[in-house]
């Protein structure tokens, strides 16, 4: 936002300005500390931060890396329409942020559920808006993401890619932080009854990815989002004929079409783990399966653990 | 630096020529080396063959080609023969060939013919042309310029492709099959031949200020239709540098000539060439400021097909299979042989050729209108 044009204010023309003002990208809850503006010219400001970011937008000023994340559309953009649900809607709590190394390459490892993936989204707004160090959040996505018209490209821009070993590798070596979820289409599909059980944890391919880039795990427990979309049915047949993994029926959907899709607002908390080194592991570890099972089972008890303290000590559902 | 432990230790080999004269304190070994480059008529190639006869290690140039170039070859010899007849081997032989440089690879047959001929000269070309290297006792260098279309169109696998990756078997044909089975054969004859340096150049799209390639024709068209929903990441190689790669695999290592001015050279393998860092589609677009019409998939096929009939250069079938998904590839293993980068990253080639073919909605007159569209809204 450095080469933001510095432009002569005319005192007479507030009002212009303040008929402009309504729409969104004003500086809110967590972007007041950005906007380091006086306190007489902040519209103006605005106004011009607004024109500096269409033009580099329009004349393609801006930089993208290999996978396609796109850091200033993600925080300008993408992360802005998401967060009115992250404070508003869910109204995430956050604890034990600090357990995010604050840079270099860490593995985060969630639970994941809700039907839709809103868990993955809402984790990165959480470490965005929640660490000091404003990380940005790598996710390792599903192939169907990447299958998808304009989703994958959305997945792109805000920085994810497919899971797979060589990505996430990658990712980690340049320090970045990855988020991964186990569980798949496993855990984000299982019904309602099924809501805080932790489902298999793959074949545990992230604790040898963490393993051989010598980064820390960092659990993570999302409390919430199993709740979204209580799904009571899975239409086999319809997911067949749509190519997706399941189907998912809930009291709402697909009775009500696209009103059913409204996800309850449920209450949420994300709470991040002590983080677990591999840097002291020996190197063969990676090879060793034992030494896998073993991680991979202590991550996944830390995860299913903290769910049921959260839930022992979450009031209901709602507040 | 490149190990001396290639099978081709020229030097040695080739005792012909002036005897070597002592330039400074460093003995530099003059080396007659005969260089056959084919698909002469291409673009890439001509311009090839004019470079590599300035090279001090290269005293014979032979151009080959179906037709006669469309420009002068300089003191390059040109044959006119057709790597896909047998007549191809007496060339060879003819003149003594140490060094083959195949280029007569491409999506496009040349300017007429369609797909199936296209995939003939190809595959049946590259097919011949090594059967007859096979048969040639002189040959110790053989040089492909394959693409990174190998990879074929990954809707799946990495996202940062390295030589190591698995060619996808790009099924329903196209030129990325063509390149996969081309490779395969190369693989083949590096096994029959191993004591042939066989180095094989995967190049991205190739663009610049004059380049024809089928990126090249894409980005002049005045609207460019894009796939909606997709934003391909896209990576570009400047022609300066497809050349500079090409001499260095060619110049091979212990050459002699090749330590001074010319640098490191390319050992035998595979190495992915292309520039550093990638451009969406979309940025591309506005940088180079023309209009995009984003295209429903489904009816891409259809829509390149037609357009491709009715002599629309620059799209097809198979040019929207790639501007759906994109293909980037890791040039670590380049980088490290090089000892640097190139000298055009992807933005820096896509910009040179922006200023050459830029369209109406240029980054200055975007910016123009913006700034006059602040002042309305500010001033009143």
């Amino acid at each position: 936002m450095g080469d933001a044009k510095v432009i002569p204010f005319d005192e007479g023309d507030r009002r212009r300005a303040r008929e402009s003002a309504g729409r969104p990208g004003e500086p809110g809850g967590p972007e007041e500390e950005r906007a380091a503006g006086g306190a007489g010219g902040g519209l103006d400001e605005a106004l011009a931060r607004g024109f500096a970011f269409l033009r580099r937008r329009l004349t393609g000023a801006y930089e993208v890396d290999e996978f396609g994340f796109d850091p200033e559309l993600t925080d300008e953009v993408l992360l802005r329409l998401l967060r009115p649900l992250y404070e508003r809607y869910f109204r995430v709590e956050v604890r034990g942020i600090e357990n995010v190394p604050a840079e270099g390459g860490a593995l985060l490892v969630s639970n994941h559920s809700g039907t839709l993936p809103l868990d993955g989204l809402m984790l990165q707004v959480a470490v965005h808006d929640r660490h000091p160090a404003r990380r940005q959040l790598r996710l390792l996505a599903a192939d169907l993401v990447f299958r998808l018209p304009v989703v994958n490209e959305l997945a792109r821009k805000a920085g994810h890619t497919r899971a797979c070993a060589e990505d996430a590798r990658e990712l980690l070596d340049r320090g970045e932080l990855v988020g991964v979820m186990p569980e798949g289409f496993k855990g984000l599909g299982k019904p309602f009854a099924e809501r805080y059980k932790l489902q298999r944890f793959g074949r545990g391919g992230f604790v040898a990815t963490a393993l051989r880039a010598r980064v820390p795990i960092v659990p993570c427990s999302i409390v919430g989002a199993e709740e979204i979309y209580p799904m009571i049915g899975n239409s086999r047949v319809l997911a067949r004929l749509l190519g997706l993994p399941y189907f998912p029926v809930t009291p709402t959907f697909p009775w009500l079409g696209l009103l059913g899709a409204v996800p309850l607002p449920t209450k949420w908390t994300i709470e991040f783990g002590e983080p677990i080194e591999t840097a002291d592991q020996p190197s063969e570890a990676a090879e060793d399966p034992m030494v896998m099972f073993q991680l991979t089972d202590q991550v996944r008890e830390t995860i299913q653990h903290t769910l049921y303290k959260l839930l022992v000590a979450r009031r209901s559902v709602f507040f | 630096m490149v190990t001396t432990g290639g099978p081709y230790a020229l030097g040695g080999s080739f005792p012909r020529g002036d005897g070597g004269g002592k330039v400074g304190s460093r003995q530099v070994r003059r080396v007659d080396r005969t260089v056959l480059v084919t698909g002469a008529a291409r673009q890439l190639s001509g311009r090839f063959v004019r470079q590599v006869r300035r090279h001090p290690a290269v005293s014979r140039v032979i151009a080959v080609d179906t037709r006669a170039p469309g420009y002068p070859l300089g003191e390059a010899e040109f044959v006119r023969a057709d790597i896909r007849q047998p007549s191809i081997v007496s060339a060879l032989a003819a003149h003594a060939v140490d060094t083959v440089v195949h280029l007569d690879l491409g999506p496009a047959p040349g300017p007429t013919g369609g797909r199936a001929a296209a995939k003939e000269r190809n595959v049946l070309g590259t097919l011949q042309l090594l059967g007859a290297c096979q048969k040639l006792p002189t040959l110790r260098r053989l040089v492909i310029g394959s693409s990174t279309q190998v990879y074929g169109h990954p809707g799946r696998g990495p996202a940062v492709l390295d030589e190591d990756a698995p060619p996808t078997a790009a099924g329903g044909g196209g030129f990325a099959q063509d390149v996969a089975e081309i490779e395969e054969y190369v693989r083949g004859f590096a096994r029959r031949r191993p004591e042939v340096a066989v180095t094989v150049l995967r190049f991205a799209h190739l663009l610049g200020a004059g380049v024809d390639s089928p990126f090249a024709a894409y980005f002049r068209l005045p609207v460019l239709p894009t796939v909606l929903g997709y934003d391909p990441r896209l990576q570009f190689l400047h022609e300066h540098d497809a050349l500079e790669v090409l001499g260095r695999a060619v110049a091979g290592p212990g050459d002699g000539a090749e330590e001074g001015e010319q640098g490191a050279a390319l050992g035998p393998g595979t190495y992915n060439v292309a520039g550093e860092g990638v451009l969406l589609l979309s940025q591309a677009a506005r940088r180079l400021g023309r209009p995009t019409v984003p295209v429903a998939r489904p009816v891409t096929p259809w829509l390149g097909s037609a357009l491709r009939a009715a002599g629309v250069r620059g799209v097809s079938a198979e040019q929207f299979a790639s501007l759906a998904h994109g293909r980037v590839v890791r040039t670590a293993r380049l980088r490290a042989a090089l000892g640097g980068p190139l000298e055009y990253t992807t933005a820096a080639a896509f910009a040179e050729f922006a200023a050459a073919h830029g369209g109406p909605l240029s980054p200055e007159a975007v910016t123009r209108a913006l700034d006059r569209v602040e002042e309305v809204v500010r001033r009143g």
